[in-house]
Formats: structure tokens, C-alpha cells, sequence
């Protein structure tokens, strides 16, 4: 309320601005005659000038002499040709300019705010952020400190190891592959230390295995055959180079081999999915063994009933990538793209405070087609 | 709120810059004084909201207010004060504010101070700044808005520039608009004149110092850029012919044309029709610098976002007021009252000599810096036209200007006598030719020109104090008088004398610089020692330290001379995190005017650090010869008594030399 406030109360200062000078009505036809006449009063003040400039002996007689000669030649000149036009008071004028002070500067100013401006989002400076603006703040800290650290004592491998997956959830990729590096010439050659590394570069790369990276995960697999970590990505290295069929078998195996509770368990079928080679069990067997029985639009209006919770609950809670993932691709199947694109917008809203999260889902955005 | 505020602020200038340039207009042609009063308060009106809407930018950057969309993608939280209130105009939005709050502070000067003005004049010269005031607002709000929001504020900023972190942008940038933006006064009076159809004693009186106070800034603002670049970029050059800094130099070059042409117009009622086009051409020039700056066509340190539908908008602005503005010209210059007529050998002659070089000088930097963007565009055929066409074209043009200079002073107005002058002048060449004898005789290496060009130097000075001799009668009369006379004589003549001799410093500067400059690059350990012009440089190590928002390397050198210890030199090498980028600071040792520069490179493998060493000597002649300028320029600035040159009369001569 107080915005407008002051919106209204800038406008009327700048429609007064305008309105002052034609409230003052005839009297400034005298500045008219007088300043019609500037060209004479210029050369008058010239004469004046070289008479002070004689009385202080800062120039001589007969150049002061020349001055006056050429002064009054302009002088003469001016005053031949200046015929004062009689100034006027144009009342219809004036209240045309009034009215479009009155009507026109606030047409305009609005009309040009309103569709840029955003006029209900309220100011937010740093110092009223809330919390969880310190504690990234504090985490970004902490980062400098065991840097500062990692500068005197380069050979502390477990210091290297503790900053690399921050490095890395923190968005710079590039000094995560470099504290990842040390953290294998310091603390030795391990598996999951490879497949990290490897990851930090694809991650660097935007998400592509690169050549670098794919080499690192090679050897995770020569040290460890069952690094899930490596198998994955070695996975998404054939899919990239085009080789669906491979990538297929490589997350097959993994998740003949994986534990049932396995956290990643869900991402590898998504991408085994991704590739055609396997089926997403998004609803339980039991629903769709019921779901057999019913008509077809019986059937549709279960899904739309399980869609609609799935997008009430993600309402609530924004944070679960998988969920809106399943929400847009659930739009997608029923056709609906404008939806579909909507709650896209909503999940990328939804975590774009969590840079980790950011790029899971837009990598799963991008296989799903929807791209930016 | 503030944010809002800002973003209606800017809204509402437009509105009422939209108002102040058809208002007046209708007045000055009903002859209604209240409508062209309009003009006056519109425009401080105006200046009062820009104002209003650029601080309040100022402010959203200092809180780190992320919400904005410019504060986050050019500000830190980290970052220190200074550069949060700099990083403003760090970036094209911020930037853009800043030029119109300048033209607004501008046209507000004029509305405040313009008293004497006639009143259809004023109302002109105001209608038309409302013009350019509403293109460039318009500009900002459609495609390049500061006050855009983010509806998810981030929790931190993307940093500015590392380059641009320095105390450099603080001044470089605010100097440089208040001179480009400071020529569209003179270039609002010249098309208020057109309009008008008439040019009087009024208008010349005025247009001169407005000039002078934009050629000042400017002056200043581009030898700051280029002690900046010199500086900051790590190469240790000043001048690189790059088609940002041609842009302003082209300005300069048509502004000082344009200043002397004012002066001819002030005092002698000529050059008039002339006057009127060097002043939109100069505003021009500037308007095409913007172009150039901002649409994306060249890629440099300046070069902000290359989004093309700026370049559009951009480009469309100056075919509006550069096509609109001449065509104006063509059809109206005829009907304006030609001034006095002169000799060709007098002081307006060697003034039109000097508009002549100096207009020849811009077309050869303006075709040095379109010719290859038009090849590139039209032939699909990269070039670069860098120093060797400019000292084949530019430098015999400029050699030849400084050649005339100190005759200029020297001539008297309406008719002058070149034979006296000379006599007059033949102290400075005698000095000039010792000057070229004693560096031939001393200096080893380099060209054969530069002992000449240093003697030009000399004369360029020795020319400016013959000046000053004549007038106060040094010499030739007691102390006392030349005393009187000294302080009797116009600060003007002071300032001329000042800016003049300021030239000769600058080219001694240039000249010695490029010519004896001496250079050392190697890959340096620990307790290396380089040897450069005399001086010894132990490198004693490399130390790490953490900035507010960057990581800092360190290099120490102990410098000496002879054995004996002069001074530690620490450059450095900065990493910024955000911007994932770094930055050289090197470290320059000044002994006189000649500086040590060392700047570093990478550290390779085996912990050595690869290092650039320049000695330069006398390089700091190169900025203290435009800062002498523009002091000169405040000088004749300060004095503002009415100017009238009359002719000497031809008796008077022998008696005695008038101070004036």
C-alpha cells in the first residue's frame, strides 16, 4: 500500500512541474521583451566590460578603442534587425499542455510501469534474508577455511577428500576435479575415488562422459567391476556415443546386481528406460492389475486422480526432483504439453535455490524433451 | 520499495521528458512565455527523478539486494563497498542510468543557470535534450532495464568483472559520459539554432564553455582509461588503437576543433555555419561511440552484452539524430547570417588550419576503425588496422598540427604578420634544435625520428612560454611590471599557454616511451635476479594471501640499483571464484616521471613464475600532458569575462605590446 503511496506522490510532483510554469500566467511576458532583446544586452555588457578592463589598465587606450569600434558595429547590427515580437498568452494552448499533464503523464507513466515494473515483490536486501541465506553464506566460509588450510598443507589427503563434494554441490566443478586429483595422490587409489573424479569432470563438461572422464571410470571398473558409480556412468558414456543397446546391458547388469533399497536404484531405471530397455514401473502391479479391469475412461480418470495427488503433494513439498520428474512425464503421456511445460516451471522454481538438484532435474527435463 | 521506486522514477522521466520535448516547442512558436517555461521545470523535474532513480540503483547494489536482476548478475556480497557502489556502471544497464542521469544533470544545469538565455532559445535547446533524453530512456526501459526483478531472489550474486574491480571504474567511466554527454548541449544549441533560423552573440557565448567543461572531462576521462589499461591489462601499453578507444577519441579530436572554432565564433563572429556543424558532428561521434560500445559489433574489454535488438534500438537512435540533425543542416545553414571576414594569415586563419588538421585527423581515426568492421560485414574478410596505419596517416597529420600550435597564439586577430612571429618564435626552435641535437648525440638505438619528434616537443613548449613572455613583456621590462602584467592578464591566456605546452609534454612522453622502452621476459625462480635498464630485481618469493572476493598471489621483488636497495615491488596475480577468471595487478615503481612495471604470468610446473619487467622512461609524461590540458582548460574555464577580439590597431604595435 505504502508503494502506491509514494507512486501517487511522485506523479503529482512531476504533474506539478509542468503545471507551475502555466499557473504563473502572463507574467513572464516581461522576460520575453527582455530576453528578445539578449543579443543588444550581450554587447551592452561588452561595452561595460572594456571600460572596467581600461580603468584597470588591463588593456591600453587605443586597443580598448579598437573594441568599442568593433562592439558597436555588432551592437548597431543587432539592434537593426531585432524586432521584438509582441508576446502572447495562448489560454487554449496552456490548457492543453495542463491537460496533458493532468491526464497524459499519468496514462504514460503507468502505462509503461505496469506491464515491466513488479510492483508486489517487496525489496530484498542481504541483511533481511533469512536463514538460510547465512548458513550457504557460513558453508561458502567454511569452504575459504579448509582451503586456507589445504594452502599450507597441501599432502592432506582427508582435507582434499572433505572439500571435493562440496566444491562439487556448490556448483564449481572445475576446483572439485582438482581436489578430487589430490585426494587420489594423497590418500591412494580407490574405486569410488576414481568414479568421483570421473563424475566431477562430466559434471564440469555439463554432463557429458568426455574422454578424460570416461577413462576414469574405466579404471574404477578395473579396480572394482561392481562400482555402481562407475558402471552408471560407463553406461551413459555408450548412450552418449549412440550405442543404446550397450548402455542397456551395462544397467541391466547393475540392477540385477543391485540391493533392493539401493538409493540410485530409481535413476538407473529411469536412464534404462531412456534407452527402451525396460519398462518404468511408475504403479504398482496391484493397481494396474485392477486398472485391467476397468473401461477406458474408468482407467483415465484413475490416472488423473493419481496425477492430481502427485501434484498436490509436490505443492507441499517442492524438493523431490523424482516426483516432479514423474509429474511432467505423466503430463506428457496424457498429451497435455502446456501442463506439462507448467510444471517444469514450477520444479525449477521449486529448487533453484539447490544447484545439485537444479541439474538433476534439468538433465532429466532434457531426456524427457523439454529442453530450457 | 526502493527497487519500485527507482523503476517509476525512471518511468515518470521518461513521461515527463516526453512532455519537455513537444511543450516548449509550441511555445516558442505561439511566443507564449508560460509554455516555454515549461522547459525549465520539466528538466529539473526530470533531473530530480533520474537522479532519484539512480540512486536508488546505487542503493539496491549496496544491500546486495538480489532480487534485482542487475545486482545479482553484477554484484557480490562479498565485494567491497567501493566496488558494489562502482559496479553501478560496471555493466551496460547500470551504465546506461548513468549517461542519462548525466544528460539530465546536464539539461538541469542548463534550466537552473540559463537566465540570460532568450527564452525561445532556452526552450529550444531544452526541447531538443528532451528529444535525446526520451530516445535513450525509452532505450533503457525496453531493452536494457536495471530495475527487472527476480521473482526467486538468489542468495548470491555473480560478482563483476574482476577487471573492472579497481578504483579505475570509480572515475574512468563518470569522466568520460560527462564529456560524451556534455557535447549534446552544444549540439542541442546548434540544431536549437537551425530551428530558430538564427545564431546571435548569445548563443556563441554560451556554447563555448559548455564545450570546454565536456572536452575537460573528456580529456581527463580518457587519459584515466588509458593509465588504466596501462595498468591493469598487464601488457604495460597505454594505447592500442582499439575501435573503443578510437570512439572516444574521436570526440575529442572533433570536440577540440569544435572549441577552437567556439573561440573564432565568441570573439569574432565568424566560422559560424562551421561551428554549427562541428557541434553535431562531435555529439555525433559520441552517439556513435555508444553504438559501437553497446551493440555488440566489436568484441573488447568494453564491449558490454551483445544483445542485437540493443544494437537495433541503438542504431536507430543515431540514424534519427545524426540523418535528422543534417538534413536539418542542409536546409537551414543557408539562411544563417554569415559572420566577419579575415585575412588568411591571422589568428582565425591558423584556428581554421588547426579545424582542418584536427577534422582530417578524426576522418582518418573514423576510417581506420569502420573500414574493417564494414570489410568484415560486407566481404566476410577479418582485418585489423592497428598502429602502423595510424603512424603512417595519423602521426604526420598531428606533427604538422603541432608545428602550427605555437604560432596560433602568437598571430593577432583580422590580419596577423607571420614574418614577426617567427622572429618571435625563433627562441623555442632554437631550443627545439638543441633538444634534437642533444638526444641524437645522447640517445643509442631507436628510431631517427624520435630526436626529432622530442624537439617538437620542446618547440610545442618552448612555444607556449614565448607566449606568456610576450604578453607579460619578461625581459624586456622591470619585475614589477611583468608582475602587474602577469597578474593582469587573462586566465584564458594562462589556460591556452597550459594547454599547449600540455601537448608538447604528451608527445615527449609518447615518444620516449615507445623509443627507448626496455623490456625483460623470463621464467623466474626464487632468488633470480633480472637485470633491467640498471636496475637489479631479486625475486625473493611467492606468497599466497585470501582477499574479500578473491585468492591472491604474490610475487616480492627487491629492487636496486648499484647494490643499493630503492624499493619492494609486490605484482600480483588474482583468482575471483565466481567469475571463475583472474586477474594481473602489476606493480610499477615510479622514479621521476620513467616507471618500473612487473607484471606476472603462470606458474609453471617447477614452481618458477614466468614475468614481464618493462622500464619505461618518462611514460608518465604521457598522462601529465592531458591532465595539464585540462587544467588549462579549467583556467579558461574560470575566466569568464565577455570576450570581443578586436584587431590591433596597426599604429599601436610599435609603442607597446598590449597584454591583450
Amino acid at each position: 500500500m505504502t508503494l502506491w503511496f509514494v507512486f501517487a506522490l511522485m506523479t503529482v510532483a512531476a504533474i506539478f512541474a509542468v503545471l507551475w510554469p502555466l499557473g504563473r500566467g502572463s507574467g513572464g511576458s516581461d522576460d520575453v521583451a527582455g530576453s528578445q532583446a539578449g543579443e543588444v544586452a550581450v554587447y551592452k555588457d561588452q561595452l561595460a566590460e572594456v571600460e572596467r578592463d581600461l580603468a584597470a589598465a588591463r588593456i591600453a587606450a587605443p586597443e580598448a578603442d579598437a573594441a568599442r569600434v568593433e562592439i558597436g558595429r555588432r551592437l548597431l547590427a543587432a539592434a537593426a534587425d531585432s524586432d521584438v515580437p509582441a508576446a502572447k498568452t495562448s489560454v487554449t494552448w496552456r490548457r492543453a499542455a495542463a491537460v496533458l499533464a493532468l491526464l497524459g503523464l499519468p496514462l504514460v507513466a503507468i502505462g509503461v510501469y505496469m506491464p515491466l515494473g513488479s510492483p508486489l515483490l517487496r525489496d530484498f536486501p542481504l541483511a533481511q534474508r533469512e536463514r538460510g541465506a547465512n548458513m550457504t553464506q557460513s558453508l561458502e566460509n567454511l569452504v575459504v577455511q579448509v582451503e586456507q588450510h589445504l594452502e599450507k598443507n597441501p599432502a592432506d589427503g582427508r582435507g582434499w577428500s572433505v572439500l571435493a563434494p562440496v566444491l562439487e554441490r556448490l556448483g564449481r566443478f572445475d576446483e572439485a576435479v582438482r581436489a578430487y586429483r589430490n585426494a587420489l595422490t594423497y590418500n591412494g587409489e580407490s574405486a569410488e575415488r576414481r568414479s568421483d573424479l570421473g563424475e566431477a569432470i562430466s559434471a564440469a563438461a555439463s554432463g557429458v562422459v568426455t574422454a578424460e572422464a570416461k577413462a576414469e571410470f574405466e579404471r574404477a571398473h578395473a579396480l572394482n567391476a561392481d562400482d555402481p558409480k562407475a558402471n552408471y556412468f560407463l553406461g551413459l558414456a555408450a548412450e552418449q556415443d549412440g550405442r543404446k543397446d550397450d548402455a542397456a546391458a551395462i544397467w541391466r547388469a547393475l540392477l540385477a546386481k543391485a540391493p533392493a533399497d539401493a538409493p540410485w536404484r530409481h535413476l538407473v531405471q529411469t536412464s534404462l528406460v531412456r534407452v527402451g530397455g525396460g519398462t518404468m514401473p511408475a504403479l504398482s502391479d496391484e493397481t494396474i492389475a485392477a486398472s485391467k479391469d476397468m473401461n477406458e475412461g474408468d482407467r483415465n480418470a484413475m490416472v488423473r486422480g493419481m496425477v492430481e495427488r502427485l501434484a498436490s503433494r509436490l505443492k507441499q513439498n517442492g524438493g523431490d526432483v523424482d516426483g516432479w520428474l514423474r509429474l511432467v512425464r505423466a503430463y506428457l503421456v496424457m498429451g497435455e504439453r502446456d501442463k506439462a511445460m507448467g510444471a517444469s516451471t514450477d520444479a525449477r522454481q521449486a529448487v533453484a535455490n539447490d544447484a545439485e538438484r537444479l541439474r538433476q532435474l534439468n538433465e532429466g527435463l532434457k531426456t524427457l524433451g523439454l529442453d530450457g | 520499495m526502493i527497487a519500485e521506486s527507482g523503476h517509476y522514477a525512471l518511468v515518470l522521466a521518461l513521461a515527463l521528458a516526453l512532455i519537455q520535448s513537444v511543450v516548449p516547442l509550441v511555445g516558442a512558436r505561439l511566443n507564449d512565455a508560460a509554455l516555454m517555461n515549461v522547459a525549465r521545470s520539466a528538466a529539473l523535474a526530470q533531473l530530480l527523478f533520474v537522479g532519484a532513480s539512480f540512486t536508488a540503483l546505487v542503493m539496491l547494489h549496496v544491500t546486495s539486494d538480489f532480487s534485482v536482476a542487475n545486482v545479482y548478475e553484477n554484484s557480490h556480497s562479498m565485494k567491497p563497498l567501493i566496488y558494489k557502489i562502482t559496479g553501478v556502471w560496471g555493466n551496460h544497464e547500470g551504465s546506461m542510468l548513468l549517461w542519462v542521469s548525466i544528460l539530465a544533470l546536464f539539461g538541469g544545469m542548463v534550466a537552473a543557470f540559463g537566465n540570460n538565455l532568450p527564452l525561445s532559445l532556452r526552450a529550444h535547446v531544452l526541447a531538443v535534450q528532451a528529444w535525446i533524453a526520451s530516445a535513450f530512456y525509452l532505450f533503457i526501459l525496453v531493452t536494457s532495464n536495471p530495475f527487472l526483478r527476480i521473482l526467486n531472489p538468489p542468495i548470491e550474486g555473480r560478482d563483476l568483472n574482476p577487471v573492472l574491480q579497481d578504483i579505475g571504474l570509480a572515475v574512468h567511466p563518470p569522466m568520460l559520459y560527462l564529456g560524451y554527454v556534455g557535447f549534446s548541449i552544444s549540439f542541442s544549441f546548434a540544431v536549437a539554432a537551425l530551428m530558430e533560423g538564427r545564431i546571435d552573440a548569445a548563443w556563441a557565448r554560451w556554447v563555448r564553455p559548455w564545450t570546454l567543461v565536456a572536452w575537460i572531462f573528456l580529456t581527463l576521462g580518457i587519459a584515466m582509461g588509458s593509465y588504466w589499461a596501462y595498468y591493469e591489462l598487464g601488457w604495460g601499453g597505454w594505447w592500442f588503437w582499439d575501435p573503443v578507444e578510437n570512439a572516444s577519441l574521436m570526440p575529442w579530436l572533433a570536440g577540440t576543433a569544435l572549441l577552437h572554432s567556439a573561440l573564432v565564433m565568441e570573439k569574432r563572429n565568424a566560422l559560424k555555419v562551421w561551428t554549427i556543424l562541428l557541434s553535431i558532428l562531435t555529439f555525433s561521434l559520441s552517439l556513435l561511440g555508444t553504438f559501437l560500445v553497446r551493440s555488440g559489433v566489436i568484441t573488447s574489454v568494453h564491449a558490454f552484452a551483445t544483445d542485437p535488438t540493443r544494437g537495433v534500438f541503438i542504431l536507430l537512435i543515431l540514424c534519427l539524430f545524426i540523418g535528422g540533425s543534417l538534413s536539418l543542416f542542409a536546409g537551414r545553414a543557408t539562411a544563417l547570417k554569415q559572420g566577419g571576414l579575415f585575412a588568411p594569415i591571422s589568428r582565425e586563419g591558423a584556428l581554421v588550419l588547426n579545424n582542418l588538421l584536427l577534422t582530417v585527423a578524426c576522418a582518418v581515426v573514423l576510417f581506420g576503425t569502420l573500414y574493417p568492421l564494414a570489410m568484415e560485414v560486407l566481404a566476410d574478410f577479418k582485418m585489423s588496422v592497428g598502429a602502423p596505419f595510424y603512424n603512417l596517416t595519423f602521426a604526420p597529420l598531428f606533427a604538422l598540427l603541432l608545428l602550427a600550435v605555437p604560432f596560433g597564439p602568437l598571430l593577432a586577430w583580422k590580419r596577423g604578420d607571420l614574418l614577426g612571429v617567427t622572429q618571435r618564435l625563433l627562441a623555442a626552435g632554437v631550443a627545439g634544435l638543441i633538444a634534437v641535437a642533444i638526444v641524437w648525440g645522447w640517445a643509442h638505438g631507436g628510431s631517427t625520428l624520435a630526436p626529432l619528434a622530442i624537439g617538437l616537443g620542446i618547440f610545442v613548449i618552448a612555444g607556449a612560454v614565448t607566449d606568456l613572455v610576450e604578453r607579460t613583456g619578461l625581459v624586456r621590462l622591470p619585475f614589477a611590471t611583468v608582475l602587474q602584467r602577469a597578474r593582469g592578464l587573462p586566465r584564458s591566456a594562462w589556460g591556452t599557454a597550459f594547454a599547449h605546452a600540455g601537448l608538447g609534454v604528451a608527445l615527449i612522453g609518447i615518444v620516449c616511451e615507445t623509443t627507448w622502452n626496455s623490456e625483460y621476459v623470463a621464467t623466474m625462480k626464487q632468488n633470480d635476479v633480472a637485470h633491467v635498464a640498471g636496475y637489479e630485481l631479486k625475486l625473493d618469493g611467492l606468497f599466497q594471501r585470501q582477499g574479500p572476493n578473491f585468492r591472491e598471489m604474490i610475487a616480492e621483488f627487491n629492487v636496486s640499483r648499484n647494490g643499493e636497495p630503492v624499493s619492494v615491488m609486490t605484482p600480483s596475480k588474482r583468482s575471483f571464484t565466481t567469475r571463475g577468471s583472474s586477474t594481473t595487478e602489476a606493480a610499477l615503481l615510479t622514479r621521476g616521471a620513467s616507471q618500473l612495471y612487473v607484471s606476472l604470468g603462470d606458474v609453471t610446473n617447477e614452481g618458477a613464475i614466468a614475468v614481464r619487467i618493462y622500464h619505461k622512461p618518462l611514460v608518465l609524461l604521457i598522462w601529465w600532458g592531458p591532465v595539464l590540458m585540462a587544467f588549462g582548460g579549467m583556467l579558461s574555464l574560470s575566466d569568464r569575462r565577455l570576450r570581443v577580439g578586436a584587431p590591433k590597431p596597426a599604429r599601436a604595435k610599435q609603442r607597446l605590446q598590449p597584454a591583450e
